[in-house]
């Protein structure tokens, strides 16, 4: 059997990072959690993620952004998946940054809640299921 | 000038000599508004309704001086125009003597003042001075309104923001609690439940908070003012926060000196020590202390509670002030809270004529003070 996929988890709303952890975990992942981005990027010395699961606001508004940022760089095959909580309907517009730049660091970005079914369609599609 | 604002003025008026009357009159002329602005003028003219509405249609002026009979349109026309397209300017028709049906015609249809010929120029000063006045006073309070809304809008979208976070939570956990995920372990399903819950209390806690705000702004919530013993609330509060504050080794502290009694709603009070003192439970150290204390002097009453917990940086007490804030960091990640109890507090402080401040070192500990003023003028 092959080794288990790595998977980083960063959230700083306890319970998603639970869930998160818990729906990684029984569909045969290897998970490792982080509150908050500094704590990630500790776990990044010592762990090649395969996929990460980044909420975009945390302490910092543009955590999220950053921390994405700074694993593609080092780790370019990491399919990264970003959730957030902010949405059009409340009028805090995500905002559609034209990617033509390569700003956002993203493979895809989801909506909360997220179901696991929408994050393992996205990994199957990248290869990473 | 840096209090100065310039206003835009257009001459309509096919007598040259008048056009440039008024440019003489204003070229130089400033006028002082009450708030201290000054205000000047930028002169520009037309000597037909056709040439005005062709230029108003590049950029509208501030106030347009408009002669009515003119070859062409009349001035009646413009003002029609400019009406129909609802223009933020103040119209001035110079009329001739004893021509009331047109100034029955222009009233109807907007014009803001009338200049009948001949006129002076002191006469014309203090109607350009009226419709300045008038014109900057309407745009102030339609800046002053959009700001409201957009206030209140930025209050909406982060309600709804904190209100999605917890249903997202409890969702979320449903659906593992659904699909049975990891439920093998009854550990696991008891924490899925029990956290659950505590999302939902925090949310429940966010809008009854949300509610008191509510009803303390909008003046709807009925004040029953009566002598009312501070001691007597701390102590409810405090027995209130008890059980918590045991869970954790807390000990809460009163410190009070006599009775005091104060003028006061007995609701208000208790919204005050329920927040100050769950606060203090809340970002308090494990076995930690917590000192309600209370001072009376002859103008007010002091109330001041005292932790023991992780304090903040003087950048976060700067934050702290704002609705629905909450500092984030990793100590205060598993603490929840609405955000809105610091505001509920100041409210309150206020009709008291009061305030609340707050003093705070990392890792020894936060003082919050709420001071009530015994008589409100």
């Amino acid at each position: 059997m092959a080794d288990k996929r790595q998977v980083l988890i960063v959230d700083d709303d306890p319970d998603f990072l639970e869930q998160m952890d818990m729906m990684f975990q029984a569909g045969g992942y290897a998970t490792r959690t982080a509150p908050g981005r500094k704590q990630a990027e500790e776990i990044l010395q010592g762990f090649t993620p395969e996929i990460a699961v980044i909420d975009l606001m945390m302490e910092n508004d543009d955590d999220g952004f950053i921390l994405a940022y700074r694993l593609k760089r080092k780790f370019p095959e990491c399919a990264v998946l970003m959730v957030t909580n902010v949405t059009g309907e409340t009028g805090l517009e995500f905002p559609r940054i034209d990617d033509s730049a390569g700003w956002i660091s993203a493979d895809a970005v989801f909506s909360k809640p997220v179901r696991f079914e929408q994050l393992q369609e996205q990994l199957r599609k990248m290869g990473k299921a | 000038m840096e209090n100065e604002k310039r206003l835009k003025l257009l001459i309509v008026d096919d007598e040259e000599g008048m056009r440039m009357g008024v440019k003489r009159a204003l070229r130089n002329h400033r006028i002082e508004m009450e708030d201290g602005t000054k205000v000047a003028f930028d002169v520009v003219e037309a000597s037909s309704g056709e040439e005005a509405v062709s230029m108003m249609e590049q950029e509208p002026p501030d106030i347009v001086l408009l002669d009515n009979k003119m070859g062409g349109i009349s001035g009646i026309d413009v003002l029609t125009w400019i009406n129909e397209r609802d223009l933020d300017l103040m119209a001035i028709m110079i009329t001739a003597y004893a021509s009331i049906e047109t100034a029955i015609t222009a009233t109807k249809q907007g014009a803001y003042d009338f200049l009948p010929k001949p006129f002076t120029p002191a006469e014309l000063k203090v109607s350009v001075r009226q419709a300045s006045e008038h014109l900057l006073a309407l745009r102030q309070t339609r800046a002053l309104e959009e700001e409201k809304r957009r206030v209140r809008f930025q209050f909406i979208s982060v309600l709804a923001h904190e209100l999605k976070a917890p249903l997202g939570a409890i969702e979320g956990y449903l659906y593992l609690l659904r699909d049975g995920t990891g439920m093998d372990d009854p550990k696991v399903y008891e924490r899925v439940v029990e956290r659950s819950l505590v999302r939902l209390s925090g949310m429940r806690k966010l809008i009854y908070d949300l509610l008191d705000l509510t009803r303390l702004e909008s003046g709807q919530k009925k004040r029953e003012l009566a002598p009312t013993s501070v001691i007597e609330a701390a102590r409810t509060a405090i027995e209130t926060m008890t059980p918590d504050a045991d869970a954790r080794g807390i000990v809460i502290d009163l410190e009070a000196e006599g009775e005091i009694t104060l003028e006061a709603d007995r609701g208000e009070l208790e919204i005050i020590f329920n927040n100050l003192i769950s606060n203090a439970v809340k970002y308090n150290r494990d076995n930690g202390r917590v000192t309600v204390r209370l001072e009376e002097t002859s103008e007010e009453v002091r109330i001041a509670v005292a932790d023991t917990g992780i304090g903040m940086t003087p950048e976060e007490v700067e934050k702290l002030f704002g609705e629905f804030v909450r500092i984030k960091n990793d100590r205060t990640r598993n603490i929840l809270g609405s955000g809105l109890g610091l505001s509920i507090m100041r409210k309150i402080a206020s009709l008291y004529g009061g305030e609340v401040s707050v003093e705070s070192a990392p890792d020894q500990g936060t003082t919050f003070t709420v001071i009530l003023k015994k008589t409100l003028e």
